[in-house]
């Protein structure tokens, strides 16, 4: 068999959109094995992701029971590993978030098989799965031919279409695995108390440096992203401003930050170190807002803009506004 | 509370990268490597938790080449107790392989407690962590930015997408590291001298062919050359016009 096995994410009922874009690769897989795509959710209350995926899957499983409401990457880990073998999958793929990254490594354990994490690009060719990734915080590319079995990877978000149909219709099949001798399990999810979009699922990044002077002026990044939208724009920081206390290490991009791959990128006072450009340089289209024409941001920003933030960024603002005012 | 914990020697963060005659590797001429930065958090936590049980020892281990002595001499300065290098001249990118020269040596001695890096910012694999656990039978928790220990039991606390998950995890545990979890330590003139003191050990690393072999490494594709719209607020329309009829997100 050549089954393709997904590992659909399902958060407080919603399925992932990141796992969509798992489901389109394993369908571009699944069409040169000749094999299905199996879509698996483990949780509870899974009925509406489930109906989803079986718009994109061949076939959908849901382990949803109340002990698997919250994430325990032991007992998830066990299940997953199961299903693989029941479905003869010859390759396992996730999306790359912080549930894949926890969950995935487990599983390749329990197989005791490689895993390609980050991925970018999965091929099966002349027999063999190989892979693609970011390697040395972007700055090189690895390619690699798997030799185990099954062949496993994570995806990163933003870099595969989401899914929309291919499935088969099938109703989903329903297990209930035991989920006894848990070592970890998840005690409390702390939200952000807001309703806005989390930075790697934000289309639009709005990020501020140190150019900013003073914390209190990130009101004017927040009133740039709130510009398009709470559901569609995040606000970020670099290192800088979030060792110096501005703005929570949950906001820091680059190499000891997020890495993202948002539609659209503003850099507003930043000046593009090495560091910083790891966790953004894949970002579709970089707008750099920088007073100094020199500033290395420049060499990877679409566009620039030079001149000083303060006066630039509230016409921005204003410009924004009038245009999504009229949507 | 016996910990050991895993660190890696990396090419310096701000390192340009060219790529060596191979195709597979990178050129290390003149490369600067360090500590992995995460891995600095790892340790540092690992030297708390042994200060605030007043017992136990802190073992730092990894699998590298004979140049990694410097890192784990200067991990001993920080106050480690104890060192062992696993020997490989390759470059170790395969979290598979890894993992079992780990657990090999790990499975020698009782640990309650691993303590990891994030990721190792050369593969940024982002996976030894978790995949070492569920090989030992170790509970874990990836990339924790807050600790806490009581009767046995950690409480850790972790980013996910949008919110903060509050993980509790039972001992032996492995547990990896992410920024915001502590202040690390730098290495004083005394503990270098006594770093010299200190157990040492050295082995071939019980590493098997890779599960996943390279077949390149190359350089990514420039970005196309960008444009500068202008200066001032005055460039503010051409960026509108460019982002909605250019790009089309507006
Ligand atoms: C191991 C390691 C890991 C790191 N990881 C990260 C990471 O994950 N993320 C990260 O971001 N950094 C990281 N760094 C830090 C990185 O090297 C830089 O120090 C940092 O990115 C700089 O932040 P900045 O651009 O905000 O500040 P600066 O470099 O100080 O740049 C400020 C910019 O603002 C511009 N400016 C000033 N005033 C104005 C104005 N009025 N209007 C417009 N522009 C103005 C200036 O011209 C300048 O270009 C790391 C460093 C190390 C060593
Ligand atoms: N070769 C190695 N030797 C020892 N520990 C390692 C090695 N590679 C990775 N690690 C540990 O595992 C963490 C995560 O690495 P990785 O999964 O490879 O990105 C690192 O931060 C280290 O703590």
């Amino acid at each position: 068999m050549s089954n393709i096995l997904v590992v659909a994410e399902v958060r407080a009922g919603k399925l992932k959109r990141p796992s969509l874009e798992a489901i389109t690769a394993a369908q571009q897989l699944a069409a040169k094995t000749g094999g299905k795509v199996i879509a698996l959710a483990i949780g509870s209350f899974l009925d509406a992701a489930g109906k989803e995926l079986a718009a994109t899957a061949h076939e959908v499983v849901l382990a949803d029971t109340p002990e698997f409401a919250a994430f325990s990457g032991d007992a998830y880990a066990r299940v997953v590993t199961e299903q693989v073998k029941a479905h003869a999958a010859s390759a396992v793929l996730m999306a790359h978030t912080a549930m894949g990254k926890d969950l995935l490594p487990r599983v390749a354990a329990h197989l005791d098989t490689g895993l390609i994490t980050d991925a970018v690009e999965v091929t099966y060719e002349g027999g063999k799965f190989s892979a693609q990734k970011p390697v040395f915080a972007g700055k090189a590319m690895l390619k690699v031919n798997a030799t185990r079995q099954p062949f496993m990877a994570t995806l990163r978000p933003n870099n595969f279409t989401a899914a929309t149909s291919g499935g088969a219709g099938q109703s989903p099949q329903k297990i209930s695995p035991a989920a006894n001798d848990l070592m970890s399990v998840v005690k409390e999810i702390l939200a952000s108390g807001s309703d806005k979009v989390p930075l790697q699922e934000a289309k639009v990044i709005v990020a501020g440096g140190r150019g900013l002077k003073e914390p209190q002026h990130f009101k004017l990044i927040e009133d740039l992203a709130a510009a398009f939208g709470p559901s569609v724009a995040a606000v970020a920081a670099t290192r800088a401003v979030v060792d110096a206390g501005w703005r929570p290490h949950s906001e820091q991009v680059g190499q000891t930050g997020k890495v993202v791959s948002s539609t659209l990128y503003f850099a507003i006072g930043i000046s593009g170190a090495i560091q910083h450009l790891a966790g953004m340089r894949t970002a579709r289209t970089i707008v750099a807002i920088n007073k100094d024409a020199d500033a290395p941001i420049f060499k990877v920003a679409d566009y620039g803009i030079v001149g000083d933030a303060f006066e630039i960024v509230p016409a921005l603002i204003a410009a924004v506004k009038a245009v999504t005012a009229n949507h | 509370m016996e910990i050991v914990v895993c660190i890696k020697r990396v090419p310096a963060t701000d390192t340009a990268i060219k790529i060596a005659a191979d195709g597979k590797s990178i050129e290390t001429q003149g490369v600067t490597f360090e500590l992995n930065a995460y891995d600095e958090f790892a340790l540092e936590q690992a030297l708390r938790i042994k200060e605030q049980l007043n017992a136990g020892s802190v073992t730092v281990v990894t699998v590298g080449p004979k140049e990694a002595q410097k890192q784990l001499q200067d991990a001993l300065a920080r106050g480690a107790d104890k060192a062992v290098l696993l020997l490989t001249n390759e470059w170790v990118h395969d979290s598979w392989a890894c993992s079992h020269a780990l657990a090999a040596h790990i499975n020698k001695s009782k640990y309650d407690l691993l303590l990891c890096g994030r990721q190792a910012m050369d593969a940024d694999n982002n996976q030894l962590p978790s995949r070492l656990a569920a090989l030992l039978g170790f509970g874990c928790v990836t990339e924790v930015s807050k600790l806490s220990l009581a009767n046995g039991v950690f409480t850790a606390e972790r980013d996910i997408e949008g919110a903060r998950e509050v993980i509790e995890c039972k001992t032996p545990a492995v547990i990896s590291c992410n920024k915001g979890l502590n202040e690390p330590r730098y290495a004083n003139l005394k503990g270098i001298m006594a770093a010299k003191k200190k157990p040492y050990e050295e082995s071939p690393a019980a590493l098997p062919t890779s599960a996943m072999a390279i077949e390149s490494l190359t350089l990514p594709p420039a970005r196309k050359a960008g444009r500068i719209l202008g200066t001032g607020a005055a460039a503010v329309p051409a960026l509108i016009a460019a982002l909605r009829n250019e790009v089309k997100v507006l």
